[in-house]
């Protein structure tokens, strides 16, 4: 056997999702990359299929929640010979632990990855208090 | 090579993904669609089929048409990229689920294709390849002549 080589493998959501979703169909965990970097949070997102428009993303009170609709691509005409990985949308929640500024996140989207940033908010800064003399 | 961190789960996927081969095998090869030896397994492949082609697709998010090779030669249809990580030292990870590095996965096509005429599209990080089936491997239809 060749070296042992481990790839991503897609797995369904667990059934933890906080409502139903209307849409039939299954719902896959995007495989993510969480970096801290000084300033900011930065979530990248595996969501192959996904057009930046059908992005959901949703920042409530320390909950993150990304929500990406894959349109279906079957084939209307052919027969399947192999299926290794099904379609579906995308969808992961986190807890954010760290303060965040809302208003300041931003995220896009290339490749079938999103980049979401979510900055820090800013440390208040050391203030020097002069002493008059009295 | 493609590695990936956390999710102990993952491997018992992984692992029930090679005993259901394994079975199909002993079973007497119920896909003609083997991995040939050398070969990852990444990218997961969805292979479909009509009239004319073959449609291999797989999901390879992150990578441009310039990160990939394909390859059809002598029946066997090779995908080969690298998918390449962050290169900042400075930052702590705290997750890191998304896979880097080189993969090749080989796998044998069970009808001749016309190697000339092969395409590739790639979209949102998905990749569909178009593999036209060589005229001799082409469903005919045959005229019955009344006598």
């Amino acid at each position: 056997m060749a070296t042992k080589t481990t790839e991503m493998q897609k797995k369904p959501q667990a059934e933890v999702s906080r409502a139903e979703r209307t849409r039939s169909g299954r719902a896959y965990l995007p495989n993510v990359d969480i970096i801290e970097r000084k300033d900011e949070l930065l979530v990248l997102a595996d969501v192959p299929g996904a057009a930046p428009g059908d992005i959901d993303i949703h920042f409530e009170n320390g909950t993150l929640e990304i929500y990406a609709k894959v349109p279906p691509r079957n084939r209307e005409s052919g027969r399947i010979v192999l299926q290794e990985y099904g379609i579906g949308d995308f969808h992961r929640v986190f807890e954010v632990s760290e303060a965040v500024d809302a208003a300041r996140i931003h995220a896009e989207c290339a490749d079938g990855v999103l980049t979401l940033h979510l900055p820090k908010v800013e440390a208040v800064k050391p203030r020097k208090i002069a002493v008059k003399a009295g | 090579m493609l590695s990936r961190w956390g999710n102990g789960l993952y491997s018992i996927d992984r692992l029930r993904g090679e005993m259901d081969r394994l079975f199909e095998n002993l079973a007497g090869g119920v896909s003609p669609w083997t991995d040939l030896v050398g070969g990852g397994s990444f990218p997961s492949l969805n292979v479909c089929e009509d009239d004319r082609n073959l449609y291999v697709e797989a999901e390879v998010p992150g990578l441009k048409m310039e990160d990939l090779e394909i390859l059809v030669s002598g029946g066997e249809l090779t995908i080969k990229g690298d998918r390449r990580g962050m290169s900042e030292s400075d930052v702590t990870y705290h997750r890191r689920e998304r896979g880097t590095g080189q993969f090749a996965r080989v796998i044998r096509l069970a009808v001749p294709v016309d190697a000339e005429k092969v395409e590739a599209a790639l979209q949102a990080g998905v990749l569909t390849i178009t593999l036209p089936k060589a005229e001799s491997a082409r469903m005919r239809r045959i005229e019955v002549k009344s006598s």
